[in-house]
């Protein structure tokens, strides 16, 4: 598998506007080091579109990403990993997911199918690997989605509300899997807009609004006293204009 | 006015003794159409893939060309290639014309934009929901559009009996570049054409029971492999 890096993961001068509004004004951003970032902010705030920028997904009309300081290329975007807030799974069953993820991106056939076992083990999946993917629980999906996500280990993995229609025992799992991944170093952005889901991960926190990053700071202080009164008034459950 | 009960009875007797005639027609007819199909898959699955992934001027142009072309004439279709394969024509040296390769020719040209038409549409639904997936696996253009094709291949399969199904049952093409020549390229359809102006309802009885029969199996094949598809989720 490529061991090329693609961390920091950076954005200089981002700009994007769909029909004469600007949805994103980044000017600058990077991702780096180690951790899991939490990034917030109320719909509409831009959260999807700038992971997606960053990911390599959405060309800007203005500014650049980086990824380890190179422009972001095919051959790297294995390492970087994303899950969608719907589950995108392929017509196959459950491993079959997995192991098509390895084989595209170049792992030796003899070890796909062990180390496709070994990730449906740590999702708690062992006993649906021959299932159609596609008929899973909506949270089963999902959990299928991350380890497919982690199988090809990332360096930087994002997440855009992963748990949104999930129930809560399916959001706990999900939310394990992130802890264990991060604590093994797997570099974490998750989108959402769930606080009490920030404050039982993230180290850091971003606050976004109408495309801009009001705020970015340690988790702890921006739930004690968050700087920019969009994000008081967003914890506070206010709608912002 | 003919007894028309004879007719049936006569027409169900050439059934169950398998008459040579009426089963070399059968052949014929199978063997065009399934060549016919074959051909237009590849054609039309590489056209609709390549228009459903890629993007370049005029491609709405294209789309709304081949969707014209899923309704065209069958003697439109068949006159044109009668140009094409005639002596004057273009291609007139292959002498062609009046054999079945003709009509196999004409039935592709037919059934090769629905296929691709169908093709397009469904790999571009597919491509909608699986797009940003795959680019984040890192996959280039071929390597999606064989995803893809893999992904769809239910609803491809149902397009291709769709596109089988158009060229069985057509008759304007074949007459037209055939000639309806006995035991050369007589097929089911232009027998039943030609038997029933001569008054002789027997056979043309007998082939449109097969040719109906045939039109049920193909749908019946259909909606196993849609039930298939939902079963296993892969729809």
């Amino acid at each position: 598998m490529a061991e090329a890096r693609v961390l920091p993961v950076a954005a200089a001068g981002i700009v994007l506007s769909r029909r004469g509004r600007r949805l994103l004004d980044v000017p600058e951003f990077e991702i780096s080091g180690t951790g899991l970032t939490v990034v917030l902010g109320p719909n509409g705030a831009g959260k999807s579109l700038l992971l997606r920028v960053l990911a390599g997904l959405i060309e800007p009309d203005g500014g650049r990403v980086t990824w380890a300081g190179r422009p972001p290329d095919r051959a790297r975007a294995r390492r970087l990993g994303f899950v969608f807030q719907r589950p995108v799974l392929l017509r196959r069953s459950a491993v079959a997911n997995i192991v098509y993820a390895l084989k595209v991106t170049g792992m030796d056939p003899a070890l796909r199918r062990a180390r496709a076992d070994a990730v449906l083990r740590d999702a708690r999946l062992e006993g649906l690997a021959s299932s159609a993917a596609r008929l899973l629980s909506g949270g089963e999906q999902q959990r299928l989605a991350l380890a497919r996500a982690l199988a090809l280990a990332p360096e930087v993995l994002f997440l855009d509300e992963p748990t949104t229609s999930l129930d809560p025992a399916s959001t706990k799992a999900i939310e394990d899997m992130l802890k264990t991944a991060a604590l093994a170093g797997t570099r974490i952005v998750l989108v959402t807009h769930d606080t009490a889901q920030a404050r039982r991960l993230a180290d850091e926190v971003v606050f976004l609004h109408l495309g801009r990053v009001l705020e970015r700071g340690e988790a702890r202080n921006f739930f004690r006293k968050s700087a920019a009164p969009e994000a008081r008034a967003y914890l506070e459950g206010a709608i912002l204009a | 006015m003919q007894n028309f009960a004879e007719e049936f009875t006569e027409a169900f007797r050439l059934l169950a003794r398998l008459d040579a005639d009426l089963l070399a027609i059968v052949a014929l007819s199978l063997r065009v159409s399934l060549s016919a199909a074959l051909f237009a898959a590849l054609i039309g699955l590489p056209l609709g893939a390549l228009l459903a992934v890629t993007r370049f001027p005029g491609r709405r142009l294209a789309n709304v060309v081949l969707a014209a072309l899923m309704g065209l004439p069958p003697v439109v279709v068949g006159l044109l290639v009668y140009l094409l394969l005639s002596n004057a024509g273009a291609l007139g040296p292959l002498q062609l014309l009046y054999t079945p390769a003709a009509m196999i020719v004409a039935q592709t040209l037919l059934v090769a934009p629905i296929i691709a038409a169908l093709a397009r549409q469904t790999i571009e639904d597919l491509k909608g929901e699986y797009g940003e997936q795959l680019a984040v696996l890192g996959l280039g253009p071929w390597q999606q559009i064989s995803t893809l094709l893999w992904e769809a291949r239910y609803s491809l399969l149902t397009a291709l009996l769709a596109g089988f199904g158009r060229a069985i049952a057509e008759v304007g093409a074949v007459i037209i570049v055939g000639g309806n020549i006995n035991h050369v390229t007589r097929v089911m359809t232009t027998t039943i054409a030609l038997e029933t102006s001569k008054g002789n309802l027997a056979l043309a009885l007998g082939l449109g029971v097969i040719l109906v029969a045939i039109a049920v199996m193909v749908n019946g094949l259909v909606f196993a492999l849609r039930a298939t598809a939902t079963r296993t989720a892969h729809g």
